[in-house]
């Protein structure tokens, strides 16, 4: 009876607005893998002998190693020979500044939203821009390496400060760690690095913008982060990918590294395209293994996602929490609409003294899709009173959605104070009739449903972020609502 | 103000309201009484704009405007406000944000800016010591974990947030003590300055209309209004109940 329709019937507004491809001249390897094509993807980058080593040693256990099956989640076998493993825009010539990169490329992220460009570059964000397989733009580098800080796409960390990639990369998550780990650790071809130096905060959030372009390449991308004693920083990651009806594959492995009373705050706003939301057809295959390690003393990892795209999602950002009194956190929001699946949240490993962790997961199902928490809270005979508190809540949106929730809790010391709590609620069409009878338009009222329901996690982003990942959550939701 | 003609609508199918006609003018409070599954609440939530309820036939004429042309969100704007029966929880809203939601959505409607979080809370607390209510009301959730009593104290906070031109309160005194009813009937008298607005009570009991005195009552039964009358007629369906009326309708 009402106009309704008119509302819900938002698709433009629906559509993944970063489907777009860029018309870019790329330089593309043939598809499939092998030592060769290893070889020469290390020698495409003139890399030192220790990281071809790396590589080989990573690609040996790959080829022992099979896909994970536990996962909550179907999809078909992928075929790892019919994926290009390096496609990079290609290069006139060494760029010397921005005002050299492909206008094409400039484009491209300022369509993103992630301006480049000197006059238009955030103020209080350093942005490292990863196209495809290769970093094609850092913003603010200058600036910060005044005060020691190190923030430049691996690929030339692997140059410039060969001691502490060698030190520190593969450190936390090893090659041969799990499937996907592996598969990175031989073929990633770029992504961020970030050192910062002892007793120094980062004077701004550094911030690393992933974007897939090409249909047929995987993106590998690797991001290591390191907080030497008494150092802090706050390090944001965002990303999209172009509309296609193949399923692309997306294996980063992020890790980092705190020493004594380090911090570091991990945030991501996810928004790969999440295939066709009637078929389920396209869309990122997202496999991930983000872990950090608390080394020192009283040090804080703080891992906060907003999960909104990608086709299936297969990540667990993780905290091994080694040195004495050092915390772990995890917050998350994980969307799932259309055909989407995920299967995400965290690990907590326990092996120092009173460390703390906590987990507050919020997972939203909506249309046919389903969504899954899992998580480890893992304490060794050594983590004298560790404590863990962990809350999973569900909201559901329809009827044809899933929510499911997989603690696994393993404790080895009986001083240990570890709790689990967990919900399930709806958000109602008669929820929703009560805001727009107070005057409230739907978009808002689905927004304040929404907010209320991830208040914990978006107080965790910065602003700016948790404006966007709200604005996001609402986008993907308006049509499911009603 | 409101014109209602001949209205026909109803649920999944099933006609519920068969052929109601009423007028309401601007400054009159009308009762509407009634058995049980006499169509009451299926009139509100009719005029409030439910997305579940289908008119199937009749018009509503609310100041001028066609009213079922409107989205919820217009009606509601354009100033019926609908005090729920049963108003919903929701988790993790702080209530005077949602009441400031609310109230910005108006001023935007009149041309105005919206206020911030800070001048807000100097209206709420106003609002909330001239109806004698508790700080509680805007620390919490909205409706989350109120009990029966204090979500009608709400409906009303939320009602002189608002001030409507015409409210519908749908069996606002259900669930209610003596106390809380007398807070609330207080509330909507004090809401209520007759050269402004309209007020339509829908109860079941008459025990609402000696706080709030109705200059007419009407007694709806099958979907249809099937007496009109002054106040004495309230008390004499408590005396009587409904029986005489539904029986001789048939």
């Amino acid at each position: 009876m009402s106009t309704e329709n008119s509302v819900t019937d938002v698709l433009e507004n629906r559509q993944y607005k970063y489907g777009f491809v860029t018309d870019i001249e790329s330089e593309t390897f043939a598809k499939g893998l092998n030592e060769d094509v290893i070889r020469a993807l290390s020698q495409k980058k003139n890399e030192p002998r220790f990281m071809l080593d790396f590589r080989l040693k990573a690609y040996e256990k790959w080829l022992t190693m099979k896909e994970p099956e536990w996962p909550n989640v179907v999809y078909p076998r992928i075929d790892y020979q019919n994926i290009s493993y390096y496609s990079a825009p290609k290069p006139k010539k060494v760029l010397e500044s921005l005002d050299e990169v492909d206008p094409e490329l400039l484009k491209t992220f300022d369509k993103l939203g992630i301006p480049l460009d000197e006059q238009k570059r955030l103020a209080n964000v350093a942005v490292d821009a990863v196209f495809d397989s290769v970093s094609v733009a850092t913003t603010h580098k200058k600036k910060l390496l005044e005060i020691g800080i190190i923030f430049c796409p691996i690929s030339e960390a692997v140059h410039e400060y060969p001691e502490l990639v060698e030190e520190y990369l593969g450190s936390v998550v090893p090659v041969g760690d799990n499937f996907y780990a592996a598969l990175n650790s031989a073929v990633f071809t770029d992504g961020s690095f970030v050192y910062i130096p002892p007793d120094t905060r980062s004077p701004m959030e550094l911030s690393t913008y992933f974007r897939i372009n090409t249909q047929e390449t995987g993106q590998f991308e690797r991001t290591l982060i390191i907080c030497a004693d008494n150092s802090y920083v706050s390090y944001l990651e965002g990303c999209t990918a172009p509309q296609f009806d193949t399923n692309q594959l997306h294996a980063a492995v992020v890790e980092l590294v705190t020493h004594d009373n380090a911090e570091i705050k991990y945030s991501t706003v996810q928004n790969w395209y999440a295939g066709d939301p009637e078929t389920g057809k396209g869309g990122i295959y997202n496999f991930v293994t983000k872990r950090g390690k608390c080394l020192g003393r009283n040090s804080k990892i703080s891992w906060t996602q907003v999960e909104t795209g990608s086709a299936i999602t297969w990540k667990y950002p993780s905290c091994i929490l080694q040195g004495d009194n050092s915390v772990g956190e995890f917050y998350s929001v994980a969307l799932t609409n259309g055909h989407m699946q995920a299967d995400t949240g965290t690990k907590m490993i326990h092996l120092g003294k009173n460390t703390r962790s906590s987990i507050i997961s919020k997972g939203i199902s909506a249309d046919h899709s389903s969504n899954s928490y899992r998580g480890l809270v893992k304490v060794s005979k050594n983590a004298a009173n560790a404590r863990n508190y962990s809350q999973c809540d569900s909201m559901l949106v329809g009827d044809k959605c899933s929510a499911h929730t997989f603690p696994y809790i393993e404790t080895a010391n009986s001083s240990v104070q570890v709790e689990h709590e967990a919900s399930t609620s709806k958000i109602s069409e008669e929820q929703l009739f009560y805001f727009e009878q107070r005057g409230i338009s739907r978009e808002n009222a689905i927004a304040a449903v929404i907010n209320g329901f991830c208040k914990e996690v978006f107080k965790q982003l910065p602003m700016e972020f948790a404006v966007e990942a709200q604005k996001l959550l609402t986008l993907k939701l308006e049509d499911s609502v009603g | 103000m409101l014109e209602i003609k001949n209205l026909h609508a109803g649920f999944d199918g099933h006609e519920i309201l068969n052929g109601i006609s009423l007028t309401v003018n601007l400054g009159e409070v009308h009762a509407i009484m009634g058995p049980n599954g006499s169509g009451k609440s299926t009139l509100a939530k009719i005029l409030s704009g439910h997305p579940a309820y289908e008119v199937t036939g009749g018009e509503v004429v609310f100041e001028g405007k066609n009213l079922l042309e409107m989205s919820t969100e217009e009606r509601s704007l354009a100033g019926i406000f609908m005090g729920f029966q049963y108003p919903v929880e929701v988790p993790g809203v702080n209530n005077a944000e949602f009441l400031r939601l609310a109230y910005n959505a108006r001023l935007v409607r009149h041309g105005k800016e919206e206020v911030d979080p800070l001048e807000f809370d100097d209206i709420l607390q106003g609002k909330m010591d001239s109806l004698g209510m508790e700080p509680k009301y805007k620390e919490r959730n909205l409706n989350e974990g109120f009990s029966g009593g204090e979500k009608k104290k709400n409906e009303t906070l939320q009602m002189a947030i608002l001030e409507p031109r015409l409210a519908i309160l749908d069996e606002t005194d259900s669930g209610l003590d003596i106390d809380a009813l007398r807070v609330v009937a207080n509330g909507v008298n004090r809401i209520f300055k007759r050269e402004d607005n309209a007020l339509i009570l829908i109860t079941h009991y008459q025990r609402l209309l000696d706080y709030i005195k109705p200059d007419f009552v009407h007694v709806l039964s099958k979907g249809k209004i099937i007496k009109s009358g002054k106040k004495d007629l309230a008390l004499e369906l408590e005396a009587q109940g409904y029986d005489w009326l539904t029986t001789t309708q048939s």
